[in-house]
């Protein structure tokens, strides 16, 4: 067992647990959108950012990636923690502003607003990534992925095209945290325009 | 490539030990004759822009028509970047070492005529020093070249990069075939740590500590370790790394192979981005130099190691000079940046060991080796040792790369050797580290460019761009196009990056607009700092940088857009009105004839008007005007 604080608390963690599963164990509340046990986690959404102090140094991590050490002092409830998690949620909501979830999570920690503008109010894919990662991890095909990059990054099969590597298994519906993953379904799995597997055999 | 010595068959080129190797130089060296005159044209990717390989044909051209006597027939080479690029094409003639710029190709018969046969400068090539208009001969009486202290750009300009044999001339593997025959992979790791040399690509780990810990991850996980350079340079302004992979490649080389010496990796990659051609071709030929020799490849100079090396190409994705994404694009995956609280030195490279350095970085292990720590620690200051290139752009008189001890204050680098503003006034800040890095006001010119007083001043060292700014640039205009750039580059994982940037370029536009409030600034640093504290990686942690230094060092002009409407440099077009003064027209209608919006307007000889309600506010007109009539308000 690995022992360090959470919050000023003494807490226990076995082996290749991270700050999130050890917080979680003992009920400390810490939000997340792109993590979920049935696949490894990617430090993408950043809602899970906690602070590490240590005398007068600080750093903030993501607790679902960030591997627990002994004697470490971990807070969650920090100012540089809350005012990141704010600008998150603001964001969030004025780029997918049409996701309950993302709207009630946000209330949760008390942002209910944005004074971002919305240039699409059917948005509700924040590319987490959680569905490729399950279709990869879990399924074992990678029918879908994250495409480009930057601002344009989104979920798409490869070319843009449907494609047939999709068994149609729902993993990725089920496993998205917002809904969005309802409408690219159909794109994903709709009739290959080209038979891929036809051109190799 | 030039047959080294008298070596007849390809297998006796192989050399077997470091004498070997001392006896090869000793053969080049006394083949040479140093009296023998010789044209060194300036092939860096500056020059070649400006059509040096033009000068070259013709030169070659010349000196035939000129049918000299093979005797005195001078050689012609060509050799990386010189470094004063905004002189382009350069050409320097040896053994008296002249130093002509701006060479044309109807330049050269006058060059053969006059220098080569009759031996005497020709006054209109010469450099003038800019106080006193006199020409110089040589280079060493330029200040922009002898207030540097060239120690890792020591052989560029000077060698062949494509000629291994001029390499081995100058000295080049001595400190591999040093470390490989005379030391053990602990002895150079040591020595390496004792030298205090800092990464160069921007965030300044000491390279000894990296290596040590690689080699301590190996002793838990055991081999395979790879070692990797990184030369996915993508700062705009930045062409440190560019100049020393096509001008000295062997260097790059050599570092990578003493490296890997040390850690006991067995093979390496170069990570070059696909926009630099010309490094990748020189790196191509630099390596097949080198197996030809047996410098690389199995059992070099047969001390029983062998390393091999390969060239991965960069797809142009500015993040994948992050090392983590350089990893994963090495892979064969998209370049997206992993979490790194387990570091590269542990799990890198598929998930191994794996020792990252820049290319300046590897660039200098030769010289550390091959003169010992010693002198390497006693240059620059304490904690910063060493030198440090920098590519000197923007508003500045000598555009170009300098080499200076690290220490040196950024006046010196900027208006000693960068002659300063063009049109003499004061600079108005210095953005050091490119997009991740910070604007130096003027007031803080005496600040020592070293890794820790820049990160103190609130900007970094980054990979060594130095970009000049003036009273014309405007900090939210510069703010922006930072933010621009990196909302593309950015991988667009993590939301405080991908989403996080959009908004602040957003804010910054509305300032740009005058719009906005005092109260908006404060949330852009608020927003700024959120950025900073969650992003996955350095892109998105550094990011904010331009933007809070501009807002620290230059807030009045922040003030100025939301609070007065109104852009002092006179850059953010919703701001400024374009007029003429009568005083001034002479009514020459050439600014009419170039609007491309046909709103001036008037009778010739008379003076024009600017219909300000049509104005788009491209400037063209400003640029036309011979008289200065143009005025921005």
């Amino acid at each position: 067992m690995i022992e360090f604080n959470i919050n000023d608390k003494k807490v226990k963690a076995g082996a290749g647990w991270s700050l999130l599963d050890t917080a979680r164990h003992y009920g400390v509340d810490i939000p997340t959108l792109c993590y979920h046990e049935s696949v490894a986690a990617s430090g993408a959404c950043r809602l899970c950012i906690v602070e590490l102090k240590q005398g007068d140094w600080s750093k903030l991590v993501a607790s679902c990636i960030y591997p627990v050490q002994a004697g470490i002092n971990v807070y969650t409830e920090t100012k540089r923690v809350q005012n990141v998690r704010r600008w998150i949620f603001e964001m969030l909501l004025s780029a997918c502003p049409a996701s309950g979830e993302i709207r009630r999570m946000a209330a949760k920690y008390g942002v209910e607003s944005t004074r971002f503008p919305i240039h699409d109010p059917d948005q509700t894919c924040m590319v987490c990534g959680l569905c490729s990662r399950v279709c990869e991890e879990v399924v074992g095909l990678s029918a879908i992925s994250t495409v480009d990059r930057g601002v344009h990054k989104k979920v798409s099969s490869p070319f843009l095209r449907p494609t047939d590597v999709c068994v149609a298994c729902g993993s990725c519906v089920s496993i998205c945290p917002t809904g969005a993953m309802q409408a690219i379904f159909d794109s994903v799995r709709g009739k290959p325009t080209m038979q891929l597997t036809q051109l190799t055999a | 490539m030039a047959n080294p010595g008298t070596a007849l068959k390809r297998e006796d080129w192989r050399l077997k030990s470091a004498q070997d190797l001392a006896a090869l130089q000793n053969q080049i060296l006394a083949s040479r004759d140093p009296e023998r005159p010789e044209i060194v044209v300036c092939h860096g990717s500056g020059c070649m822009a400006n059509g040096s390989p033009k000068v070259t044909d013709a030169l070659r051209a010349a000196l035939t028509e000129a049918g000299i006597d093979a005797k005195v027939m001078p050689g012609i080479k060509t050799t990386g970047c010189q470094g004063f690029c905004s002189r382009g094409p350069l050409v320097l003639i040896r053994p008296q070492g002249l130093f002509y710029e701006q060479v044309k190709p109807k330049d050269v018969t006058e060059i053969v005529e006059r220098t080569i046969m009759a031996g005497e400068p020709i006054e209109r090539l010469l450099y003038k020093l800019p106080e006193t208009g006199e020409p110089v001969l040589t280079e060493q009486e330029i200040p922009f070249y002898n207030l540097q202290q060239r120690i890792v750009l020591h052989n560029i300009g000077k060698i062949d990069p494509a000629d291994i044999t001029d390499t081995i001339a100058a000295g080049g593997y001595q400190a591999l075939a040093q470390a490989l025959t005379a030391m053990d992979p602990e002895q150079v790791v040591a020595e390496i740590e004792k030298s205090g040399l800092r990464g160069r690509g921007g965030a300044g780990f000491p390279t000894g500590r990296k290596w040590r810990s690689a080699l301590n991850a190996v002793a838990k996980k055991g081999r395979p370790i790879y070692v990797v350079v990184n030369g996915d340079e993508g700062d705009p302004g930045a062409f440190m790394d560019r100049t020393i992979m096509e001008g000295d490649p062997h260097a790059v080389l050599e570092g990578l192979i003493i490296g890997a010496y040390a850690l006991g990796a067995s093979q390496g990659y170069l990570y070059v981005r696909a926009e630099y051609p010309l490094a990748i071709k020189h790196l191509e030929i630099a390596m097949s130099q080198a197996r030809e020799l047996g410098l690389l490849g199995e059992n070099i100079l047969n001390s029983g190691f062998s390393f091999e090396v390969q060239i991965n190409r960069g797809a142009g994705a500015f993040v994948c000079g992050e090392s983590t994404a350089l990893f994963t694009s090495i892979e064969g995956k998209p370049g997206n940046p992993r979490p790194k609280y387990v570091r590269s030195v542990e799990e890198g490279l598929w998930g191994r060991p794996t020792v990252l350095n820049n290319v300046e970085t590897w660039a200098n292990i030769p010289l550390i080796i091959g003169n010992g720590s010693d002198w390497y620690a006693g240059l620059g200051v304490p904690h910063s040792t060493g030198t440090k290139v920098f590519s000197l752009v923007g508003k500045v008189n000598n555009v170009g790369l300098v080499e200076v001890p690290m220490g040196a204050t950024i006046s010196r680098i900027v208006e000693e050797i960068g002659g300063g503003v063009p049109d003499g006034s004061p600079f108005k800040a210095v953005q050091t580290g490119g997009p991740s890095g910070g604007c130096i006001p003027y007031h803080l010119k005496n600040t020592p460019v070293d890794f820790d007083s820049l990160t103190q001043a609130g900007s970094m060292m980054g990979s060594g761009a130095m970009i000049v700014m003036d009273e014309g640039d405007c900090v939210v205009d510069v703010g922006r196009y930072f933010l621009r750039f990196l909302e593309e580059e950015s991988c667009g994982k993590c939301l405080p990056c991908r989403l996080g940037l959009t908004r602040m370029r957003e804010i910054l536009d509305n300032f740009s607009r005058g719009q906005g409030s005092e109260e908006d600034i404060e949330d852009l640093i608020s927003l700024a700092q959120a950025v900073q504290d969650g992003a996955l990686c350095a892109l998105g942690t550094s990011a904010p940088n331009p933007v809070l230094t501009t807002i620290r060092y230059f807030k009045e002009e922040y003030l100025a857009h939301v609070r007065d409407r109104r852009c002092p440099a006179g850059v953010c077009k919703e701001l400024i009105t374009y007029a003429i003064d009568p005083e001034l027209c002479t009514g020459c209608a050439s600014c009419a004839r170039q609007c491309p919006n046909n709103c001036i307007s008037g009778e010739k000889k008379k003076p024009h008007v600017i219909d300000a309600a049509l104005c788009i506010r491209c400037g063209i007109c400003k640029e036309t005007c011979k008289f200065d009539a143009v005025k921005v308000s």
